[in-house]
């Protein structure tokens, strides 16, 4: 039993070992380095004899020095016997081991006896391993988004593999995309429109919802049941069966490659989700506060302003908040009713950009950058409002 | 006095509802119900713009005589399909303008031309010509002549209105188009991307329910692909996919891994032996689903990850006292626990990728074997300009979810009759 949990154990840390290292060398080819191979034989060699000999060790030695230790060869075998490579590579390689050894640091001879330990390190190493795997796999094209912005054609002619950014060029070189965009391309103005659409349809939608959503939740219609399911059904309908009479419609009334007309089918778009939460949240309120501003005469318009509004401002800025993510990041209506390049949304530009093939791939992804910063800035500092809104009105997408 | 404060609260609320329904209504609903209309018709895009008169000005000085001035008007009918009914004309001139040769459609009172043109057939084209003497000899300002806009007015029939109904498109789309093909496809890609994000969503989120440094960040990182704008990730993905010069090939070539690149974007079909079995993988639209699959994933992250922290944590204690492994407790604690949520998920999942647009779009425009029923409503009826086949496509895709939820809700019902 010992035997088959100290071999599983050494075998499964290697595994993780070796996947540490692989993302490890990926990420320093795309610097340039010239790695040609994983060496997946030695790695996993190494792995194996460090694993089995910490378990040998055990408490003979204090954990920090044997950490180094397995550091150290390791660095020494992997970044120069094999190949010789630059000292942040071997940095890398170092802190990776260290972080590793840390890690079994946990796991004993003794350990291994208990009963299902090899499930526990199963456990264990898969939620590390799902950990960083999903982080690489999620961050790795922002990653490439992003440093494929700063590169220049040559250079990714010359080098595919090489997105090192040297930051010691000057800043208009270092830029230059983004330059070229704002200045050949008008960035500026399809921000300008991508900005006025979003913000127009976060306060028309709001205009909208706010008193749509405090009726459903407070007063006694006929017809107050059918509306608030109907909402959410309303919203499942997909957009893609709305193109085809819409488009005709636009056409007709002359709303296509026209700001209005995006607006109108935005906000209408959203309300039904903007709806949904904002009763769920009217309905938490306390009746009492509006029973006595009906005994002090005040009406509707002034309970939705004076105690409904001040006292959702949470729910509101969520919902403000996602409307305008859906309104930014929205790109089937813009595609089917702009073709006029001056009214371009971002998403639109963007696309539109791409159309051409002579367009060099840098500045597409300088035009990706532009559009994903503000959302992903949006969501990272109002994430707490933004994921409520997530989960209450995640249907959408 | 009861009774009538119960009718203000009802006026209220319509007052409250009404500007939102109305918008819903003429935005979303309306359309489905044009849709049905369309579906029934033969209309070609070029169809849809209504037809209208035009009249382009040319104004001309006729030499040696500077008191005169010839205006020609190239008339003409925009739509060439179209007749143009009782077309009418209206433009102004100077006070001292005398006109010399007065047609005899038109009239000229008070310094403005009018004239009724009658009818005008498909692709009518005329060149229009009078001539004006100044009666005080002064000179004309060309310029301004030619600022003043002609009026036009005339009736046409709008080709969506009229009442010539055809089964022809829904025969075009369920015979002629490789329908089961491309039902295929969009089963496939709806199938596969809504259960591998599901799957994903259940491992990310049993992750994150664990306690280790850095967890806020990264619960912040697994929703990026899900907030970020689909244009910007398609246009990464194509990219890092990039049979040429994409970073994803490099990296395979370099390390020796393939000898020729794969063209994941491009390829229908590739060829895969597994223990002696040849089989062909829809290569392309594999791409398409894992691309979708990453995509999605974070909101079934979202909702279960709500779902595993309300399980109380008694039973997992109760689990440990028993001495159960972390996969049994996984197995029959956590999953009976978020089978709920993953039923929901399941269905808006499932809607939601069946009728995805964009990001097929993007990626491949619906070729190499990607062409799901949404492409084809696109391609339909803006690539090769048949509205009216759109329509169709749209129907069907409306029918099948329909169907798709009176299955499910049926299914789910029995099985909470069974519980």
């Amino acid at each position: 039993m010992r035997t088959k949990n100290t071999i599983i154990f050494s075998l499964i840390s290697t595994l993780f070992l070796i996947f540490l290292i692989s993302i490890w060398k990926i990420l320093a080819t795309l610097q340039g380095l010239s790695i040609n191979s994983f060496n997946i034989e030695l790695l996993f060699l190494l792995g194996f004899l460090i694993s089995l000999s910490h378990l040998g060790i055990g408490n003979k030695i204090k954990s920090i020095y044997k950490s180094i230790i397995f550091s150290s060869v390791f660095v020494f075998c992997d970044g120069y016997l094999i190949q010789k490579l630059p000292v942040w590579y071997n940095v890398g390689v170092f802190l990776i081991l260290y972080f590793f050894s840390y890690k079994i640091g946990k796991y004993s001879f003794i350990g291994l006896k208990e009963e299902h330990s090899t499930q526990v390190i199963l456990f264990d190493f898969l939620t590390l391993f799902g950990i960083l795997f999903f982080s690489f796999v999620i961050l790795f094209p922002f990653y490439m988004m992003l440093v494929t912005s700063f590169k220049t054609q040559i250079a990714l002619l010359v080098n595919p593999l090489d997105f090192s950014i040297n930051f010691g060029q000057d800043i208009k070189d270092l830029f230059k995309s983004y330059f070229v965009i704002f200045k050949s391309y008008k960035f500026g103005k399809y921000i300008l429109t991508s900005t006025i659409v979003s913000v127009g349809t976060v306060i028309i939608t709001l205009l909208f919802a706010i008193p749509a959503a405090y009726a459903v939740a407070r007063l006694n219609f006929f017809g107050k049941t059918f509306l608030s399911t109907s909402i959410l059904i309303i919203y499942m309908f997909p957009a893609i069966v709305l193109v085809i009479p819409l488009y005709t419609i636009f056409s007709q009334l002359g709303l296509r490659n026209s700001i209005e007309g995006l607006l109108i089918v935005y906000t209408a778009t959203t309300l039904p989700v903007a709806i949904y939460m904002l009763q769920g949240y009217f309905k938490s309120i306390p009746k009492e506060l509006e029973e006595a501003a009906i005994l002090d005469k005040l009406s509707w318009f002034g309970i939705i302003t004076k105690i409904i509004i001040p006292l959702s401002i949470p729910a509101i800025s969520s919902v403000a908040l996602y409307v305008f993510m859906i309104a930014w990041n929205e790109f089937l209506f813009s595609l089917m009713f702009l073709d006029n390049p001056n009214s371009f949304t971002l998403s639109r530009a963007i696309q539109y950009l791409s159309g051409d093939a002579e367009t060099p791939r840098q500045y597409l992804m300088a035009g990706s950058v532009v559009v994903t910063l503000p959302v992903l800035f949006i969501f990272v500092y109002f994430e707490k409002y933004l994921v409520s809104g997530l989960t209450a009105g995640s249907v959408k997408g | 006095m009861n009774d009538t404060l119960a009718n203000t609260e009802k006026k209220t609320a319509y007052i409250l509802t009404l500007p939102a329904v109305l918008l819903v209504f003429a935005i979303i609903l309306f359309p489905i119900f044009a849709n049905v209309w369309i579906s029934f018709k033969e209309v070609e895009l070029k169809d849809i713009r209504i037809p209208e008169p035009r009249a382009k000005k040319i104004v001309k000085s006729i030499s040696e005589e500077p008191s005169k001035i010839k205006i020609l008007y190239k008339l003409r009918n925009s739509s060439l399909l179209q007749e143009i009914r009782d077309v009418s004309f209206n433009d102004n001139f100077p006070k001292n303008f005398e006109i010399e040769n007065l047609d005899s459609r038109c009239e000229y009172k008070k310094s403005s031309l009018k004239c009724e043109f009658g009818n005008w057939p498909a692709k009518y084209k005329e060149n229009f010509q009078v001539i004006f003497s100044t009666n005080d000899g002064s000179k004309i300002d060309k310029k301004r002549l030619k600022s003043v806009k002609p009026k036009l007015d005339g009736q046409s029939d709008n080709i969506l209105l009229n009442t010539n109904f055809t089964l022809k498109n829904f025969k075009k789309v369920l015979f002629e188009n490789e329908f089961v093909d491309l039902l295929l496809t969009t089963f496939y890609y709806t199938f596969f991307g809504t259960v591998g994000s599901i799957v994903f969503g259940i491992l990310t989120a049993q992750m994150v329910n664990q306690k280790f440094y850095g967890r806020t960040f990264m619960r912040s990182v697994l929703l990026f692909p899900y907030v970020a704008p689909v244009v910007a990730l398609a246009y990464t993905w194509e990219l890092l996919l990039d049979p040429n010069s994409g970073t994803l090939n490099s990296l395979l070539l370099n390390y020796q891994i393939i000898e020729t690149p794969i063209n994941l974007l491009g390829q229908k079909y590739i060829e895969i032996s597994i223990f002696g079995f040849d089989f062909k993988l829809r290569l392309a639209l594999t791409t398409v689903i894992m691309f979708e699959i990453w995509r999605y994933f974070p909101l079934a992250f979202l909702f279960i990850l709500a779902r595993l922290q309300a399980i109380p944590k008694e039973l997992y204690e109760a689990a440990d006292v028993d001495g159960a492994s972390p996969f049994q407790k996984f197995f029959k604690i956590t999953l009976p626990q978020i089978t709920a949520v993953i039923s929901i998920l399941f269905m808006i999942r499932f809607i939601w990728n069946f009728n995805k647009f964009e990001d097929v779009f993007l990626l491949t425009g619906g070729a190499s074997g990607t062409r799901t029923l949404p492409i084809n409503v696109y391609q339909q009826g803006f690539a090769i300009s048949d509205i009216g086949m759109g329509s169709a496509v749209s129907i069907v895709i409306v029918v099948l979810l329909l169907m798709f939820m009176f299955f499910y809700f049926r299914l789910l019902g029995k099985r909470v009759d069974e519980n």
